[in-house]
C-alpha cells in the first residue's frame, strides 16, 4: 500500500531504484551485497567476504550463490559455492574462488575485487545440502576448490561444536595449495569424529604422480556403503564416482555438486536466433549456449549457475529447436522453458526474451 | 542515391567503411569510464529531480519557486534527452544492466517507451527523411519540405508548431500511435485503439504525480507547486521540440524519395544519414542538456554508440566529411532554430511547392 503511493510519486520509477540509489544493499528489485573483505587462501583462490543487502534469505550448507560482478564497465555472472556457514551474527557471507587459468570473471573476483566494491547477488539455490535430520555417517569427497560447499559444512558443524562421524578425503596437488588447509587440520585435530583423508597428486622425489581411484579410497574408508556421500569436484572425479556407486547399488547414497561447465561440441551447425522482445537477431553456431549468444548480443539474459544446474536461466522457446550441450539431445517445442546456458541453436531459434 | 552527390559509387562505399572502421574503434574502447559516464548522469538527474520538488515545497518564498522549478526542469530535460532518449536506443545495452537496458527502461514522457521505440528507432532511424516514409518529416502535421503536397491548413503550421512545442511529448505519444495508418486501413483501429488507450494510462500516471500528488503534498502550497510542476514539463517540452527540430529541418538538410532510396548500400544509408541531420554546436553544457542530439549527425551515423562518445568522434567525422568533400551542416542554437522556423513559415506559403527549395 504504501509502496504503491510510493510508486505515484517515482512513476515511471519505482521506488527501489532511490533507494537503491541511496544505498544499493537497501535494493530489493536488485538484491546487492558489498565486498567487506578479500582474503588470500592459496596463490590463486581467495575468499571473498560478502555483507548481503536486504532481502537475502539465509543460505543452507553447501548452497551456491549467483554473484554479478561489474568488470570494465560490463555486469559478469558467475555462480560459485558458498564457504562459509549458515548463522554468521553480522549476516555476512563467504564464498571462495580459485582463479582458473582461462577463467576471466574467476580471476577478477581472485584479483581485482577490493573492499567497499558492490556486487549483485541472486538468493542462494542448490540441492547439494544436508539433509535435516543427519546420517549418523558421511562421507565428503573434495577436490580442489570443489572444498567450498563442504567447508560451510564442516564449519557449520563446528560453530555448533557437534561434529557427526564425517570421512572427508580432499584431493589437492600438494599440502600447501589445499585451500583452507591449515583450518581443515585443526578442525580434524580438534574433532575426533572427523577423519581428513588428503590426496596429493603431484609427483614427489619417491612418490610418482597418481589420480585419485575410488578404489584408494574404498581401500581408506572401509564402511564406504555406510556412509551418505557428498562429492563436489572436477567432472572426471564426478563422473567415476557416480560409476561406482551406481555400480555399487548406492546411487541414491550419493550427492554431488558439478563445478565445470559442460562439454562444448564443435562443428555443430547452429542457426539465426531471435530474441524476440528484445528485438535481437544474431548469427550463432552450434556450439555456444544460447545464454551466451544473447550475452554476446547485449540482451538482458537471466542466469546463474552456467552449467545446467540452477535453471536460472529458464527461458521460453517460442520456434526451432535446440540441442542440450550435455546429452546432445536435441529438443524442443514451442512454449517450451529451456536452459539457456546448456542449449544451443539446431537451425533457426525463436526465444521470448 | 549517389545522384545526390557528386561522389562515385567506389567513393561512397569507402566513405561507408571508414565509418565502420570508426564505429568498431568506439564500440572496442566502451568500458568502465563511459559506465560511470551513464551511472553519473543518472544520479545526478535523480538527485536534481528529488531536491527540486522539495525546494518546490517551500514556495512560499519566491526564490524557492524559481529554484524549484528551475531544478526539476532541468531533471525533465536530462530524464528525456540524454537519458531517455539514448537509453531506449540500446546505447548502454552492452553494460548487460537491467536497470539501465533498452527493453527495461520507461521514462517520463506520455509515449510509452515500446510505442515510442518502434516509431523512433525504426520508422525515423532506418527511413531518416524519407518523404513517405519517415513519419518525423513534419510529424504528419507540419510541411518541411516543398516535395509535401500543399494543403490551406498549413498555413496555420507557424503557430500550430508553436503550441504543439508546449504540448510536445502529447503530440509524439499520439502521433506514435500512427492514428493516420489506421485511418488508410495499413492497421487496425482495435490495435490504434489499445496504444491510445496504453497512451492515457501512462498520461493519468504522469498527470497524478505531477498535478495531483505532489501538490497535495505541498499543502499550502499546492498551486505553486503544480504550477511549478506545469512549468517544468513545458520547459521541457519546448526544449525537446527545439532541439528535435533543429536535428533535421535546418537548411542544408536534405529530404529523399522512396526511389532514391531503393536497394541502397550501407554506404548510402550512411550518406543519407549524414545529409539529413544538422548539428548544434555549442558549449558542453549543450551537448548534455540536448542528450548530445547537438551531434545529431553522428547519432544519425551510429544511433547505438553510448552518446558520451559523439563529442568525441565528431571531429573524425567531419575531417572524413572533408576529405570527401561531404557538407557538414551545423550552426549555433539560434542559428539552426531561427533556420527552421523559416523553413516552417516559409512552406505555409504553397508558391514554393512550384519551385524546389
Amino acid at each position: 500500500m504504501l509502496t504503491a503511493a510510493a510508486g505515484i510519486l517515482t512513476s515511471p520509477l519505482a521506488p527501489d531504484d532511490f533507494r537503491a540509489m541511496v544505498n544499493p544493499l537497501w535494493s530489493r528489485q536488485r538484491l546487492s551485497g558489498r565486498v567487506e573483505a578479500v582474503i588470500p587462501e592459496t596463490p590463486d583462490a581467495s575468499t571473498i567476504v560478502i555483507r548481503p543487502g536486504r532481502g537475502w534469505r539465509e543460505h543452507l550448507a553447501g548452497q551456491h550463490v549467483g554473484i554479478g560482478v561489474d568488470i570494465a564497465g560490463v555486469w559478469h555472472w558467475r555462480t560459485f559455492s558458498l564457504s562459509s556457514p549458515p548463522g554468521h551474527p553480522d549476516n555476512l557471507v563467504t564464498i571462495t574462488v580459485k582463479a582458473g587459468p582461462g577463467g576471466f570473471v574467476s580471476r577478477h573476483v581472485v584479483r581485482r575485487l577490493h573492499p567497499g566494491e558492490i556486487v549483485r547477488l541472486s538468493q542462494p539455490s542448490g540441492r547439494f545440502v544436508l539433509p535435516e535430520i543427519l546420517p549418523a555417517r558421511l562421507l565428503f569427497v573434495t577436490a580442489g576448490s570443489g572444498i567450498t560447499p563442504v567447508m560451510s559444512m564442516l564449519r557449520g558443524f563446528a560453530l555448533a561444536g557437534d561434529m557427526p562421524d564425517v570421512f572427508h578425503a580432499h584431493v589437492a596437488p600438494t599440502g600447501p595449495e589445499v585451500i583452507f588447509g591449515d583450518e581443515l587440520r585443526r578442525l580434524a585435530a580438534r574433532f575426533p569424529g572427523l577423519h581428513l583423508h588428503e590426496h596429493h597428486t603431484r609427483p614427489v622425489p619417491g612418490r610418482p604422480a597418481r589420480r585419485p581411484a575410488i578404489a584408494d579410497l574404498s581401500a581408506a574408508c572401509t564402511d564406504l556403503p555406510d556412509r551418505m556421500a557428498w562429492i563436489c569436484g572436477p567432472r572426471g572425479l564426478l563422473d567415476r564416482a557416480e560409476a561406482y556407486w551406481r555400480a555399487a547399488g548406492l546411487a541414491d547414497r550419493l550427492r554431488t555438486e558439478r563445478f565445470q561447465p559442460v562439454r562444448r561440441p564443435s562443428g555443430a551447425p547452429g542457426g539465426r536466433v531471435r530474441f524476440v522482445r528484445s528485438d535481437r537477431e544474431v548469427a550463432a553456431d552450434g556450439g555456444t549456449s544460447l545464454l551466451a549468444v544473447g550475452e554476446e548480443a547485449d540482451v538482458v539474459m537471466p542466469s546463474g549457475c552456467r552449467m545446467g544446474v540452477c535453471r536460472t536461466c529458464l527461458a521460453r522457446l517460442t520456434g526451432g529447436r535446440v540441442r542440450d550441450l550435455r546429452t546432445g539431445e536435441e529438443h524442443g517445442d514451442p512454449g517450451d522453458l529451456i536452459q539457456t546456458c546448456v542449449s544451443t541453436a539446431v537451425g533457426d531459434v525463436d526465444i521470448d526474451l | 542515391m549517389s545522384g545526390s552527390t557528386h561522389l562515385s559509387a567506389r567513393d561512397i562505399e569507402e566513405f561507408g567503411r571508414e565509418l565502420d572502421r570508426l564505429r568498431a574503434e568506439v564500440i572496442a574502447s566502451r568500458g568502465e569510464d563511459d559506465a560511470r559516464y551513464i551511472r553519473r548522469v543518472i544520479a545526478v538527474q535523480r538527485r536534481l529531480e528529488a531536491g527540486g520538488r522539495a525546494v518546490m515545497f517551500a514556495s512560499v518564498l519566491p526564490p524557492a519557486w524559481l529554484a524549484g522549478t528551475a531544478m526539476l526542469s532541468v531533471a525533465k530535460i536530462l530524464e528525456n534527452m540524454e537519458i531517455g532518449h539514448n537509453v531506449l536506443h540500446g546505447q548502454w545495452d552492452w553494460m548487460r544492466d537491467p536497470d539501465i537496458h533498452s527493453t527495461t527502461w520507461e521514462w517520463d514522457f506520455a509515449s510509452p517507451a515500446d510505442q515510442w521505440k518502434h516509431s523512433h528507432n525504426y520508422a525515423h532511424h532506418i527511413y531518416t527523411n524519407v518523404l513517405g516514409k519517415d513519419r518525423d518529416l513534419g510529424y504528419g502535421m507540419l510541411r518541411v519540405s516543398p516535395e509535401q503536397p500543399w494543403h490551406p491548413i498549413y498555413l496555420a503550421q507557424p503557430l500550430y508548431n508553436l503550441g504543439l512545442a508546449a504540448v510536445f511529448e502529447w503530440g509524439i505519444a499520439i502521433y506514435d500511435a500512427e492514428i493516420e495508418r489506421a485511418w488508410q486501413g495499413e492497421k487496425s483501429w482495435g490495435e490504434t485503439a489499445g496504444q491510445l488507450g496504453r497512451v492515457l494510462r501512462k498520461a493519468a500516471r504522469q498527470g497524478l504525480k505531477d498535478y495531483v500528488a505532489f501538490p497535495l503534498l505541498g499543502g499550502p502550497a499546492f498551486l505553486p507547486v503544480l504550477l511549478g510542476n506545469l512549468t517544468a514539463n513545458v520547459t521541457r517540452n519546448v526544449w525537446a521540440h527545439t532541439i528535435i527540430t533543429c536535428g533535421h529541418f535546418p537548411a542544408g538538410t536534405r529530404t529523399f524519395t522512396e526511389e532514391e532510396i531503393a536497394e541502397e548500400s550501407r554506404g548510402e544509408w550512411y550518406l543519407r544519414q549524414l545529409l539529413g541531420s544538422a548539428n548544434i554546436s555549442g558549449p558542453a553544457i549543450l551537448h548534455l542538456l540536448s542528450g548530445n542530439l547537438s551531434h545529431q549527425i553522428e547519432h544519425h551515423l551510429f544511433p547505438d554508440l553510448p552518446s558520451n562518445r559523439y563529442a568525441q568522434i565528431a571531429p573524425r567525422v567531419r575531417d572524413l566529411c572533408e576529405r570527401f568533400g561531404l557538407p557538414y551542416t551545423t550552426g549555433s542554437l539560434p542559428r539552426q532554430t531561427a533556420s527552421v522556423w523559416r523553413r516552417i513559415t516559409r512552406l505555409a506559403l504553397p508558391t514554393v511547392s512550384a519551385a524546389r527549395g
